[in-house]
């Protein structure tokens, strides 16, 4: 027999519906209140017409477009490298301060210190140190381009971020998932790589994407070492007409490129919640 | 010759002494049941077995190897000896099936195919087989516990040793734990017990033994322990199961 949902399903889910009908009426009026609000108070500005004129100019924003977009192109490059290295040096950052073997401590101890100096230091401060720091050395062998030296910034201050949100996963897994693991005979080792760790990485995978968006629209600032990236296009562009739209355009670029990432943190964050929920609501 | 044996056993946590001079001898394909209160030191006693603690003092002897000398190897130790928890602890990230096969392969150096039949045999044996690709949480408990009882004995260990294995599952998914361990006892699965189910006691126990303090108090036949307590403290403990209608 087919399933027939009973008359007391059928009540509850057409309360749920109206409910859910009038929540979307609000939400719908209440944000056309305030973008209309918005538009009058941005519109009405005095300054607005020179606004317009010098950061939403049609005429810059496609001239500026095709170096803008050659820019990005090495956003692209240090951000996917920068991504590769940042959680690769995560996870061993996290493994070293989680372990609990005295042999390691010192390297236990070195990855707290790390973690602690690199969460704390502003972005910009490390680009600057690195960026004009190391090239001071006048070390033959070491590259002082500013592309490698800003995205080895980035990679020495995500990786103290990212390893703080692996080690919260791994710390997260119960206990008793370890010791069934060594009870089996597995090693140390055995039992991190094959029982822990997995489960930490897939407690932790929404908010690790969320610092690698993070680090994707940060990829910007390495313009201030000179790179040539996206930002300093536009940047060049503006110096050549005083006209903003540029960087405008270049923002746009930016969040084009997140937007991926975001919705799939977000879609991943609402599978998990759904597998969580389903036992009912609450 | 004895599958294990125990002398002079001693542990304690800080000044609190959980296991005191304790002696216990086990013979192959022999099961014993340990009996007594919470915190008379029954699961301590298993967890020194198994090497997830360190013993204080005493000797403990796996096919007359010392397990407690210092130097040994305890992953191999661990490996020839399985364990199972109140709490199934299943891997959840892992099906029922790589749950199985995870020892064999990383541990045992069997290759996949050959541990995944095993498996796969050992599943079908205990009307498993349509459970081997799912997650743990799709299990009910006692299912759950019976995959972790699987997944100890896959590689055939020398000694089994089971914490408390029921006390997280209802009267019907006790029973069907109960009769897969009376099983492995007909297999000849030498076997220690840690339990508050008296039902183990009368249907696979050799050997009962009381445990109050880290002592063992009074051992005997199921029936002699159960029947004709002798101690006064034995006495106690089952009038207080009969109080609760545990008996």
């Amino acid at each position: 027999m087919s399933y027939q949902p009973s008359q007391l399903r059928l009540q509850r889910e057409a309360s749920r519906r109206q409910a859910s009908r009038r929540s979307t009426t609000i939400a719908l009026l209440s944000t056309l209140a305030v973008g209309a609000l918005l538009i009058v108070i941005v519109t009405g500005a005095k300054g607005f017409a020179l606004v317009r004129e010098s950061f939403f100019s049609w005429h810059y924003a496609l001239h500026s477009f095709p170096s803008v977009l050659s820019g990005i192109w090495l956003n692209l490059r240090v951000m996917i490298i920068a991504e590769i290295f940042v959680l690769i040096f995560g996870l061993l950052l996290a493994l070293a301060r989680t372990s609990k073997s005295p042999v390691l401590y010192p390297v236990k101890l070195f990855a707290t210190f790390y973690t602690d100096v690199f969460r704390g230091l502003p972005l910009l401060l490390v680009l600057l140190l690195v960026g004009f720091g190391i090239p001071g050395l006048q070390i033959s062998w070491i590259p002082n381009s500013a592309v490698m030296l800003g995205t080895l910034s980035l990679i020495l201050t995500y990786s103290a971020y990212v390893a703080e949100v692996i080690r919260a996963g791994i710390e997260a897994v119960n206990p008793a998932q370890r010791m069934a693991a060594r009870a089996l005979g597995l090693s140390q080792t055995q039992a991190q790589r094959h029982v822990v760790l997995p489960q930490a990485l897939r407690k932790v995978t929404p908010p690790l994407l969320n610092d690698l968006v993070s680090l994707q629209k940060d990829s910007g600032l390495i313009s201030v070492l000179g790179a040539i990236d996206a930002i300093r296009a536009a940047g060049i562009e503006t110096a050549q007409s005083f006209n903003f739209t540029p960087y405008l355009v270049a923002g746009a670029i930016f969040i084009a490129l997140t937007i991926p990432l975001t919705r799939f943190t977000d879609w991943l964050t609402r599978k998990q919640d759904r597998a969580r929920q389903q036992q009912g609501q609450w | 010759m004895s599958a294990l044996n125990l002398i002079n056993l001693r542990k304690s946590f800080g000044a609190e002494v959980v296991i005191s001079d304790l002696n216990l001898g086990l013979e192959k394909h022999q099961v014993k049941v340990l009996i007594g209160a919470s915190g008379s030191g029954k699961s301590t006693l298993l967890r020194c077995i198994n090497l997830l603690e360190e013993i204080d003092d005493g000797q403990i002897f796996l096919d007359a190897e010392d397990i407690s000398a210092v130097g040994i190897n305890a992953d191999k130790v661990r490996a020839s000896i399985g364990s199972v928890f109140q709490a199934f602890n299943l891997f959840p990230h892992l099906t029922v099936l790589q749950n199985i096969t995870l020892a064999p392969r990383l541990v045992h150096g069997i290759s996949q195919p050959e541990a995944e039949e095993d498996a796969l045999n050992l599943l079908h044996r205990f009307g498993l087989s349509e459970k081997a690709h799912q997650y743990p949480e799709l299990l009910s408990g006692g299912q759950q516990q019976r995959v972790a009882i699987l997944r100890a004995i896959i590689c055939k260990p020398k000694l089994l040793l089971l914490d408390e294995v029921t006390s997280a599952l209802d009267p019907v998914l006790i029973a069907e734990v109960l009769s897969l361990i009376s099983e492995l006892k007909n297999d000849g699965m030498t076997m220690l017990i840690a339990t508050h189910e008296m039902g183990f006691a009368r249907k696979v126990a050799d050997e009962v033994l009381f445990l109050k303090d880290g002592e063992i108090i009074e051992s005997g036949t199921p029936h002699q322990m159960l029947e004709e307590p002798r101690s006064a403290d034995l006495k106690n403990f089952l009038s207080a199961l009969e109080q609760a209608g545990r008996l």
